[in-house]
């Protein structure tokens, strides 16, 4: 069975859905992550044309703070181990 | 513009509400907030076997707040399908992707065993602190609705900054639960053209009235 490295950077996944403004999801991009505008955005169509995108990486815990706070937003978030 | 906010004066956002749309807003809030119910166990178990009782006890009950503060959170996600949306799993592949990987058989499904055991731990230690975030929230919006001088044609609401925040997390959680009963989907053509007849229009109405909020509130929150 496939051993997770410790070393292997967890990430944090905004799944897209069909309730969730695109100018709301933009903005907690822009509110809870200091991202410019720029980036918030082009995460955001990210997420709405593929489905998902990668918003965040770092430690399990830095991750479990970042998608408790997108399901506090009303986000689908998950976290991953990016292997 | 009435129903639709708009930048105050000085900071935060303002609202022109007529007496439908309060008594709308309030009632949907209200609704929300029973569904989300008070933080002791799994948020659809019953809360009060004995039924009965009004909103406004409901509420009174909700900002009693009951629950002990170091008390675990369920490990199970809630049956109904409006509070799964809105407690969803931390750890999986997220909606629909189960299964499309390339791993397969054992593996696939080791590592789904994996993924519940901590989803079920991520929920026993955060889920009663979303509930309780979720809840201010909605309390935030039916306080500042009940503010309002009754009778009054268009009374105007105005929120400071910290109440637009509430404002803007209970819409969303309200557009989530209506989207969720209404089984919205990206291309929903037919639900935004339902006859009159039909019973989902009055939720479809709300639910797009809810979308013009958000949207402008938002536009209050962002020059």
């Amino acid at each position: 069975m496939e051993v997770p490295e410790p070393d292997v950077p967890w990430v944090t996944v905004v799944h897209n859905d069909p309730v969730n403004l695109m100018s709301y999801v933009t903005y907690v991009f822009q509110a809870y992550f200091g991202y410019s505008k720029e980036k918030a955005k082009k995460l955001m169509l990210d997420v709405h044309h593929k489905g998902r995108a990668i918003v965040s990486s770092g430690t399990r815990e830095e991750m479990e703070r970042d998608v408790q706070a997108m399901h506090s937003y009303g986000l689908w978030a998950t976290l991953t181990q990016d292997r | 513009m009435a129903g639709y906010f708009e930048p105050a004066e000085g900071g935060g956002a303002a609202i022109a509400l007529d007496e439908v749309e309060v008594s709308i807003l309030r009632s949907l809030m209200a609704q929300l907030l029973e569904l989300i119910g008070p933080g002791d166990g799994p948020a659809d178990r019953p809360q009060r076997p004995e039924g009965g009782g009004s909103v406004e006890e409901e509420l009174a009950g909700i900002e009693a707040v009951s629950w002990p503060p170091y008390a675990e959170g369920p490990s199970e996600p809630p049956a109904d399908p409006v509070l799964a949306r809105l407690f969803p799993d931390a750890y999986g592949p997220g909606p629909g992707e189960r299964g499309g990987g390339g791993e397969g058989g054992a593996a696939e499904e080791a590592r789904a065993k994996e993924e519940r055991a901590a989803s079920a731990e991520f929920r026993r230690y955060t889920e009663n602190d979303l509930r309780a975030r979720k809840r201010e929230d909605g309390l935030a919006v039916v306080r500042a609705l009940d503010s309002l001088t009754p009778g009054e044609r268009g009374a105007v609401l105005t929120l400071g900054p910290q109440e637009s925040q509430h404002w803007l997390g209970a819409l969303n959680d309200l557009r989530l639960a209506l989207g969720t009963r209404l089984e919205v989907s990206e291309d929903d053509d037919e639900l935004y053209a339902l006859p009159d007849s039909d019973e989902r229009k009055p939720l479809v109405m709300a639910y797009l009235w809810l979308g013009g909020l958000q949207e402008t509130l938002i536009e209050t929150l962002t020059p």
